[in-house]
């Protein structure tokens, strides 16, 4: 961190990644038919800013691709290339390795070329016909930059000359007669561009290797030489500049110097007419200036100024053709700040762009929304501080409590409001961790498009609630049980074209991805359009392996529950994407960590769906604090759909040691928690006792004895499994406001282990 | 045979340096751990018990907002064990990046001597306890038995089980 360099870099890196989504959201757009010129501009941008990064850290490789890239881009772009489904692919490909590229390259690696080589070629071939095609019909974009070593000399050159090249230069833009005319750019430097140490000729040489620029200084105002110091600013450069770049490349140039100085940019229209009268106040506006630095008092400056109005009277209008500002200058004029008293009759030349360019430079962080990029670790920081402050409030409500204060107004008052505070912060907090799952699932179209071509099948990758927001880390501990279910569903759940075909359905397969807020939890679903689940087969299979008893009666969704055991894989040739023996227990295992459920829904011919429920947030829970024997437990309160009281016969016998609550006109299994932990013996008569009754995503329901509900209240997650291990039945642990510690039940797993399925699994395999 | 250096001490190879050790009892035995690898001693609060668990883990505690497991050192060590009491503590140990707690009777002394003092412990297989002594020593007259920290720890089959 000590090296501003490194920092630098680093936040190259962030942006890059930004960048990238962009990018990848672009094509998407492209992909699903936008044709849109600002999309393409966009994802132009995106790799072209990534380009002039990497150049300043000298990351070669990223350059040279990222240059190849942007080149074909631009083709289509300027409408030289059709964008079609092969183009599109081929940029996505590029994405993906423009991707890796800035992985490796924040590693200080290189990507092997020989994966490069062979887009590399693919793009080449691209702009090379659309080269050909250009060069007979129209100049290319390469011509003019080659006019680059030529203009050099006009910065430093007299008037003639530049009024000279700047003729040859508007002929050239008219020849091209693409409607756009040189940029006109004013900048003027703030004191403080100086004291920082840059240096206004780097920029300048910059913008000429843009294009053809014809650079003029000028100053307004010099002070009285009392109030005459060294460190003001006074001088303004105007320059027009040639250029094929857009307004953004310039934009970049002065990127280091935002907000150190003033910039307005502005884009003539390039109609041929004002091409050649145009040089004219160009060169009024150079030879006056010359002679004022010979006297070097204010009448330079409105030199310029009578000048450019009769141009403009003349009828030619060469500034004037961002005329629709022209009335307006005079209001704008007192802004620049550097120039104050004299400048407005003078300014009104200068300015003129000013308008037309100022709301464009402000509509943009008008659009985005203002973001900070914090460090991890702080955000972090402030969520444990305030989980802290939670079980501190808590601790305090009870001691109150406990000193039997409650009769005091004022207190008990003071204490809801302080408790009222503490949630809301912890909910901002708990935002500030917030993310939407966008970037995880463009990762996914990235999977998508390789195992697809892994395994030679068409496949399309449809996403929804990509705005859908999940705690960071639940983001980045998701994606690697998503990868492998999207390419389950690409390798196993879609059938091949010609099956698909056969059965009416589109060659092309679809996975879905979707996200969506469901009662205080996030559903992320996987679904395909493929076979669906070949039950027959599953049982086959989980028989073969021992997996469970021959011959058994199963319902479909315990098939379906089977993919989820250990050591099944039903692919039964080994493809190069899945199959490798780590299958769906892995990522069910993975998904439990995070506090998530994944269930699986499977029609067959149409389609499987894989459902992720998953908490909000790790740090904190609404719970329900009961007491089990001497322990007290706390019941996520997402999981409880009721509570009641047994009744004499209620509970009936259902084998020697398994009894069954009838709840209404259905059927539950009981589950003494005291038992079931190992707190309590089973006790004699349910009668009176008190019932949890669990309901589950895949709709199981349990019904859980406690031997009392003594409260309900948000309590914070501190994760067992670092400090001890993962204990079946328990998902983590909390302090309560006595400062004990109370367990917190993982429900679900808690049935998985009590309903014998996981329990039985074991056992058998002991066996086989 | 080789002496084998207690995992925590900061120079292996400094055969005459200095070792400082904690010695605490449990029930009637003597014990002691390498003082680098303690990390606080604390009195005895009531564990909230885990389920599925060893007999020997007692629980979870709150230290200062963290979950602490307390492994009860005289079920570990096979030994007579009593109810805990007030008088207790809980040694809070580092063992390779993990903080445990092991609850003893009593805290009894800080004891210093040189490395190359250590002994191995004698191998009798029949005695379930020596898995847990790292080292034995001799400090005027007592007997020091050194605590295989790593071994106290319940091991990943201890918990899935």
């Amino acid at each position: 961190m000590s090296d501003p360099m490194q920092e630098i870099r680093a936040s190259f890196f962030v942006e890059c990644e930004e960048l990238l989504e962009g990018l990848n959201d672009g094509l998407q757009a492209m992909d699903d038919g936008d044709r849109d010129a600002e999309t393409i501009n966009v994802c132009f941008r995106a790799v072209h800013s990534i380009k002039g990064g990497a150049g300043a850290f000298g990351l070669d490789q990223l350059v040279a691709f990222a240059h190849v890239f942007e080149t074909a881009m631009d083709a289509v772009r300027d409408g030289k290339l059709e964008v079609t489904p092969e183009i599109l692919a081929l940029f996505f490909q590029c994405g993906d390795l423009l991707y890796d590229l800035v992985r490796l390259a924040r590693d200080d690696q290189e990507l092997e070329e020989d994966r490069l080589a062979p887009v590399v070629e693919q793009l080449e071939a691209l702009v090379e016909t659309e080269e050909e095609a250009e060069e007979a019909v129209d100049f290319k974009p390469m011509t003019l930059s080659l006019d680059l070593p030529g203009l050099a000399p006009l910065d430093a050159g007299d008037g003639e000359g530049d009024g000279a090249a700047g003729d040859e230069a508007r002929g050239e833009n008219a020849g091209e007669g693409d409607g756009t005319g040189p940029f006109e750019i004013t900048f003027t430097p703030l004191p403080d561009l100086y004291t920082s140490g840059n240096e206004p000729l780097f920029l300048l040489r910059a913008l000429a290797a843009l294009g053809t620029a014809q650079t003029r200084c000028s100053w307004d105002t010099t002070p009285p030489l009392a109030e005459y110091s060294s460190a003001t600013s006074l001088l303004t450069w105007q320059i027009t500049l040639e250029t094929d770049s857009d307004e953004a490349a310039i934009r970049e140039v002065f990127d280091f110097v935002d907000g150190l100085c003033t910039l307005t940019i502005t884009r003539g229209a390039g109609a041929p007419d004002p091409s050649g009268s145009a040089p004219k106040p160009d060169m009024a506006n150079d030879e006056p200036a010359p002679p004022a630095s010979g006297p070097g008092s204010t009448p330079p400056p409105p030199a310029p100024v009578p000048d450019t109005p009769p141009a403009a009277t003349a009828g030619a209008a060469p500034l004037a053709s961002p005329v629709p500002a022209a009335p307006e200058p005079e209001a704008s004029a007192p802004k620049p700040e550097p120039k104050p008293a004299p400048a407005p009759a003078p300014k009104s030349a200068a300015p003129a762009p000013k308008p037309a360019a100022q709301p464009k430079a402000e509509a943009k962080p008008a659009a985005a929304n203002a973001t900070v990029r914090v460090d991890l670790d702080r955000i972090d920081r402030l969520v444990n501080l305030v989980g802290e402050l939670v079980i501190n409030q808590a601790m305090l409500a009870q001691s109150v409590a406990a000193a039997d204060l409650g009769g005091n107004g004022a207190i008990a008052s003071g204490l809801d409001e302080f408790q009222q505070l503490t949630r809301d912060i912890q909910d901002s907090v708990m935002m500030i961790r917030a993310q939407p799952v966008k970037s995880l699932f463009q990762r996914m179209g990235r999977i998508v498009r390789e195992s697809a071509s892994g395994v030679g099948k068409s496949v399309r990758l449809t996403t929804e609630g990509e705005a859908t927001e999940i705690d960071k880390t639940v983001i980045e501990r998701l994606s690697d049980p998503l990868t492998h279910m999207i390419r389950n569903a690409v390798d196993h759940g879609l059938e091949d074209a010609d099956t698909r075909v056969a059965a009416g359905k589109p060659a092309q397969g679809n996975v879905t991805l979707t996200a969506s807020h469901r009662s205080g939890r996030v559903v992320i679903e996987i679904s395909d359009d493929g076979g669906g689940i070949n039950r027959k087969r599953v049982q086959e299979k989980a028989e073969e392996k021992g997996l469970i008893p021959p011959d058994q009666a199963l319902s479909d969704s315990e098939i379906d529950n089977l993919l989820f055991l250990p050591g099944f894989s039903t692919a039964s040739e080994i493809s190069i994407l899945s199959g490798r023996g780590v299958g769906m227990d892995v990522v069910k295992t993975a998904i439990a960590t995070l506090g998530g459920r994944i269930t699986i829904a499977s029609e067959p011919g149409a389609g499987t769906t894989f459902s992720i429920s998953l908490p909000l947030t790790l740090a904190v829970l609404d719970g329900m604090v009961v007491r089990v024997g001497s322990e007290t437990l706390v019941v996520p309160l997402s999981a409880i759909s009721e509570t009641l009281s047994l009744r004499a016969g209620d509970n009936r016998a259902i084998g020697p040691h398994t009894q069954v609550v009838q709840v209404r006109e259905t059927f539950v299994p009981l589950i003494d928690l005291g038992t079931e932990l190992g707190y309590s013996t089973p006790r004699q008569n349910y009668e009176g006792a008190i019932v949890l009754l669990i309901a589950q995503e895949d709709g199981s329901r349990a019904a859980l004895v406690v031997d009392a509900i003594e409260d309900q209240r948000q309590v914070v997650i501190k994760g067992l499994e670092e400090s001890y291990g993962h204990v079946p039945g328990v998902a983590a642990a909390t302090i309560l406001g006595d400062g004990q510690i109370a367990l917190i039940l993982d429900p679900s797993d808690l049935l998985a282990n009590a309903s014998g399925l996981s329990r039985a699994t074991p056992k058998l395999a002991e066996i086989a | 045979m080789t002496i084998a250096d207690p995992a925590t001490s900061p120079d292996p190879n400094a055969e005459t340096a200095e070792l400082e050790l904690l010695s605490f009892h449990v029930g009637d035995h003597e014990y002691s751990v390498d003082i680098m690898a303690v990390r606080e001693i604390r009195g005895w609060t009531r564990a909230t018990s885990l389920p599925h668990a060893p007999p020997y883990v007692r629980g979870v505690i709150n230290l200062r907002g963290a979950v602490l497991p307390v492994v009860d050192l005289a079920l570990r060590l096979g030994l007579d064990v009593e109810e805990p009491t007030d008088r207790n503590v809980i040694i809070v140990v580092d063992i390779g990046g993990r903080t445990v707690g092991l609850r003893v009777d009593a805290v009894s002394d800080i004891l210093s001597f040189p490395r190359n003092a250590l002994q191995a412990p004698p191998e009798m297989s029949a005695d379930r306890d020596h898995a847990f002594i790292q080292a034995l020593t001799i400090l005027e007259g007592r007997m020091i038995r050194i605590l295989d920290l790593g071994a106290v720890l319940p091991g990943d089959t201890d918990v899935a089980a």
